[in-house]
């Protein structure tokens, strides 16, 4: 399978690629590692006319404590927050979830603002940013915003980046190196969650579950109330709009939901 | 649209369409057939290859993405490291340990397995089987190439 034609331009930067989408319109697209957009290109589900590629822009890549929370730069890939120390020490979620990613293959190419801007419903990283109630920053033609990411996922591969909008870094708050689980249920390796649950600091998020990663508000608040995780966890799909396919209905990803948060309450430390 | 890149060891500039993709530029293009297009859609790990000394899916990335750097193909992967027959070890190992009945998967296999040396050269046999799950086989079951993946590790390390 071949994409469609498309102009390609390499940004120098990313307030160079807020320019050229300025420049370029509705009809161009950003691309980093590709593995999101080019496998829709190459099935005509989408048809970019330019291709800006922000893959090698300097300084997009990086993972540091910055304050209260660690900054994420967009153009980081899966397998450099696998392996970051800073991550394992500081926001353990957001590098195990990361690990779950695809297979080493893709990690070596995706990046987490590629897997972010995306919003696939079933995918690990939305989920486990969601849970980790990160800050989005995002560079724009009037200058940057903050977006928090309760605020982010609007929809089924659908978020609030405005079309000329490039997400430059993620801030995850950091919690330290315990009380964290992300549990992913599939029935082949390398695929995308039948439903996924990633919880940290008793906030609990749920992938493949709705249109847009969600959190499972019943749950956290009976945690909060000092319920127990099997109590809590009961409670994980309520209010929650799974979608039905081939690898299961609603309800049968309802039960999911529930025993998944159960166990992943219970292995990061909620009896 | 120029593209330079160091293909097993050699430098050369093509003039490519921007929607080439680095599978059929190292077939069609740099004439190495050696790397095979199974499913086309990121998900079998027949067309894995290195680029920049990192295993890829050469299927889903753009040859202009790759423009400035060092792609290596199961062709070119002997040159890296060759052992007394000739082989890269992992190869050696592959036939030692009948890793393959068809062949269709072997080159990738064989790539995504010298990846997974490259960054760590002492895997547990759970630590193999995990990162090939990006590459399918119809035909061995996996126990062959796995054996050959945990043979070729130490043959690596004993030649060090």
């Amino acid at each position: 399978m071949i994409p469609a034609s498309f102009d390609y331009v390499r940004a120098g930067s990313l307030d160079d690629a807020v320019a050229l989408l300025a420049e370029h319109g509705d009809d161009a697209k950003l691309i980093a590692g590709g593995h999101s957009l080019l496998p829709m290109m190459k099935l005509r589900l989408a048809f970019p006319t330019v291709l800006i590629d922000i893959r090698t822009v300097p300084d997009a890549a990086y993972v540091r404590v910055d304050g209260d929370v660690v900054a994420i730069g967009a153009l980081t890939r899966h397998c450099d927050l696998v392996a970051s120390d800073v991550l394992r020490a500081e926001a353990p979620l957001i590098a195990t979830a990361a690990g779950f990613v695809g297979d080493p293959q893709i990690r070596h190419r995706g990046t987490i603002g590629g897997s972010l801007s995306h919003a696939d419903p079933a995918a690990d990283l939305p989920t486990a940013v969601l849970a980790s109630d990160a800050v989005l920053v995002v560079l724009g033609p009037d200058g940057r915003r903050e977006i928090p990411v309760a605020d982010f996922f609007a929809g089924y591969f659908e978020t609030a980046l405005a079309p000329g909008e490039v997400l430059a870094e993620i801030r995850v708050p950091r919690t330290g190196p315990n009380g964290y689980h992300y549990e992913k249920f599939v029935r082949r390796a390398n695929d995308w969650a039948i439903v996924a649950v990633a919880t940290v600091a008793g906030r609990v998020a749920l992938a493949n579950m709705a249109a847009t990663p969600v959190r499972a508000a019943a749950t956290e608040a009976a945690l909060a109330a000092g319920a127990s995780a099997a109590e809590a966890a009961a409670l994980a799909a309520e209010g929650t709009q799974p979608i039905q396919d081939m690898h299961a209905n609603q309800e049968y990803r309802g039960h999911l939901a529930t025993v998944l948060t159960r166990r992943g309450l219970n292995a990061a430390g909620i009896a | 649209m120029r593209l330079s890149t160091t293909v097993n060891g050699s430098t050369r500039t093509d003039d490519v369409e921007p929607r080439l993709l680095l599978a059929h530029y190292l077939r069609d293009v740099c004439g190495l057939k050696g790397t095979n297009i199974g499913c086309d859609t990121t998900s079998c790990g027949a067309c894995t290859v290195h680029v920049d000394g990192e295993s890829v899916k050469s299927c889903t990335v753009l040859a202009v993405q790759t423009d400035g750097s060092d792609v290596t193909t199961v062709e070119g992967l002997a040159a890296t490291r060759p052992g007394p027959d000739g082989m890269h070890p992992v190869q050696a190992a592959f036939r030692a340990e009948h890793g393959l009945q068809c062949g269709f998967c072997t080159p990738g296999m064989v790539m995504a397995t010298a990846g997974l040396l490259a960054e760590n050269p002492k895997p547990t046999e759970r630590e193999v089987r995990e990162a090939l799950e990006g590459n399918l086989c119809r035909c061995t079951g996996y126990h062959n190439i796995v054996r050959a993946a945990l043979a070729a590790a130490e043959s690596m390390a004993a030649s060090e």
